[in-house]
């Protein structure tokens, strides 16, 4: 068997994958709350459990109403979607105009109602949700076993992040965002519904965390403390790759996936620190983050 | 050039002219500091009328107090008739209002095209693309730059420009030649000349009178956050001495 540093290849190849589907994940919940942390300069803390929602939805749509993968990864960003927007609109604009922090403490509290809610209801052991037919199976590719479901996680994660980048730097309603992030009041008096842009930025931020929930429904246990743990690992990567920069989160976020799947490899002991040590380096000798503009 | 100017003047709006703006008894508060005592002025459609004053007279802040920037504002402001003061600050635009802020407001994360390009359009009428690419031509070789990246004159017309292309008639501009060259001083004169001939109204806070003198039709002076004076075009040489020292230039 061919090996590289004593590592048998198949061995490397498959946990490169592993992480680079990891790193799919942190891309996709990082760019949500790198999206909503530019317009709104909340932190939102209750990322982890709307992507939990997300992952839950599509499990209790599967069991009670029938809702088939397909339809639930359309139906429950939606649906997620929604709440956040009444989340937005109901609780975080009223506190808005003071200090952000309360933003965080506000979305904290959230995540805390809706895990412990879902814990109750459900406990905390996980559940599974099936692969979808179509999705089943795999390819051999030689020199590794490739999961069709976990190439087509890729895929699907990769176009949103490309397509949500392209919205934000090449379109009039993007280059609203982005105007809205450097200075809201000033878009405000041309005549732009900034609260507006607010409440729908603040949605499709959320809408992105419960299609990451769903795509990841059948890969990972749903439980309703899935979304904590990595919520944690997300907010590393958004340090890493500088707060607010859409680019910076999608590829960091598919670079610190890759990182801790080679660590796995090499030294297994380190693989859930990795990311930290990273974001220490990267604090100390780039303060803004890898592509934060400098402030 | 100052012939230029006093022919610019011709082209004056008629005093009979129906109001554009009103404001009576404005008060304007930021958190608990109260910077706004009672302004009371207005200006007719087509009209160019300037506020003078000192720094800290109140100027700005009563810019800020019609877009309703500021946190806190009492009194009454009329746009087009309208009264305005429960207006929240994104429908103000929509009357044809179109502001240039002091710090200009150019967004560094959008080129030069995008950001002329940002502000939605409010009525019809606008300058279209090619008009005001013509107007500032050096606008347009510069397009695909980073905002930020132009020289401080060129960041100036383009925040000028872009409130241009929206159909706003009533422009509120806020030190426009602040920190500028001469030259560029100049050809913002010969813009503002351009707009008059337009119809556009004009509101102008300006510290540099030489600039403003011959372009306006009437002239308020502030202190400590009130009108204390007007001064008409026609009034102002026998009054030079006396806006000299309330203006300490």
């Amino acid at each position: 068997m061919t090996t590289i540093f004593g590592i048998p290849l198949m061995v490397l190849f498959g946990q490169l994958l592993l992480g680079l589907i990891n790193g799919a994940f942190y891309a996709l919940l990082s760019l949500g709350l790198a999206v909503i942390f530019g317009l709104l300069k909340v932190i939102n803390f209750a990322h982890g459990a709307q992507y939990m929602l997300g992952a839950f939805a599509a499990l209790l749509g599967l069991e009670y109403l029938e809702l088939d993968y397909w339809l639930a990864l359309l139906i429950v960003p939606l649906v997620v979607g929604a709440l956040g927007i009444l989340i937005e609109r109901f609780l975080l604009r009223r506190i808005q105009h003071i200090d952000h922090l309360y933003g965080l403490l506000l979305t904290f509290g959230l995540a805390l109602i809706f895990e412990g809610t879902l814990v109750n209801l459900f406990g905390v052991s996980g559940s599974s949700y099936p692969v979808p037919e179509v999705l089943a199976g795999g390819f051999n590719l030689g020199f590794m076993f490739l999961p069709t479901y976990r190439a087509w996680v890729l895929v699907a994660a990769l176009v949103v992040c490309l397509f949500t980048w392209f919205m934000i730097e090449s379109t009039r309603l993007g280059a609203y965002l982005r105007a809205g992030t450097e200075n809201p009041k000033l878009m405000q008096a041309f005549g732009v519904n900034v609260p507006l842009l607010v409440t729908l930025t603040y949605g499709f931020g959320v809408a992105l965390a419960a299609f990451a929930g769903v795509l990841a429904a059948p890969i990972y246990p749903v439980s309703p403390t899935m979304g904590s743990s990595l919520l944690i690992v997300v907010f590393a990567v958004v340090v890493i790759g500088g707060m607010g920069s859409i680019l910076g989160a999608i590829l960091t976020g598919l670079a610190m996936g890759l990182i801790e799947g080679l660590t796995k490899v090499f030294y297994p002991e380190a693989a859930n620190t990795v990311i930290f040590l990273v974001m220490i380096v990267v604090l100390l000798l780039r303060p803004t983050g890898l592509f934060g503009k400098e402030a | 050039m100052t012939t230029t100017l006093e022919r610019s003047r011709a082209a004056s709006a008629p005093k009979d002219a129906p109001e554009q703006l009103r404001v009576t008894d404005l008060h304007a508060f930021y958190g608990e500091s109260h910077i706004l005592h009672g302004v009371d002025f207005e200006v007719r459609k087509g009209e160019l009328v300037t506020l003078l004053g000192r720094n800290g007279a109140g100027r700005t802040t009563t810019l800020r107090a019609i877009m309703n920037m500021v946190d806190r504002r009492s009194g009454s402001i009329v746009i087009d008739g309208r009264e305005t003061l429960n207006t929240p600050p994104h429908h103000i635009a929509r009357l044809g209002v179109g502001y240039c802020p002091e710090e200009r407001g150019i967004f560094a994360s959008l080129n030069v095209e995008e950001n002329l390009l940002l502000p939605p359009t409010v009525r019809s009428g606008g300058m279209s693309l090619d008009d005001i690419y013509a107007m500032f031509p050096n606008l347009y070789e510069r397009r695909h730059s980073p905002g930020t990246r132009l020289s401080g004159g060129e960041q100036q017309m383009l925040a000028m420009a872009r409130i241009l292309r929206t159909g706003a008639d009533l422009l509120l501009l806020d030190e426009i030649t602040e920190g500028l060259a001469p030259v560029i001083v100049q050809t913002l004169g010969e813009v503002l000349i351009k707009l008059k001939t337009r119809g556009m109204t004009v509101v102008l806070v300006e510290q540099n009178f030489r600039f403003a003198a011959p372009l306006a039709d009437r002239h308020y002076v502030m202190e400590h956050g009130r009108i204390i004076e007007e001064i008409s075009a026609a009034e102002l040489p026998g009054r030079r001495e006396r806006l000299h020292a309330v203006l300490g230039v």
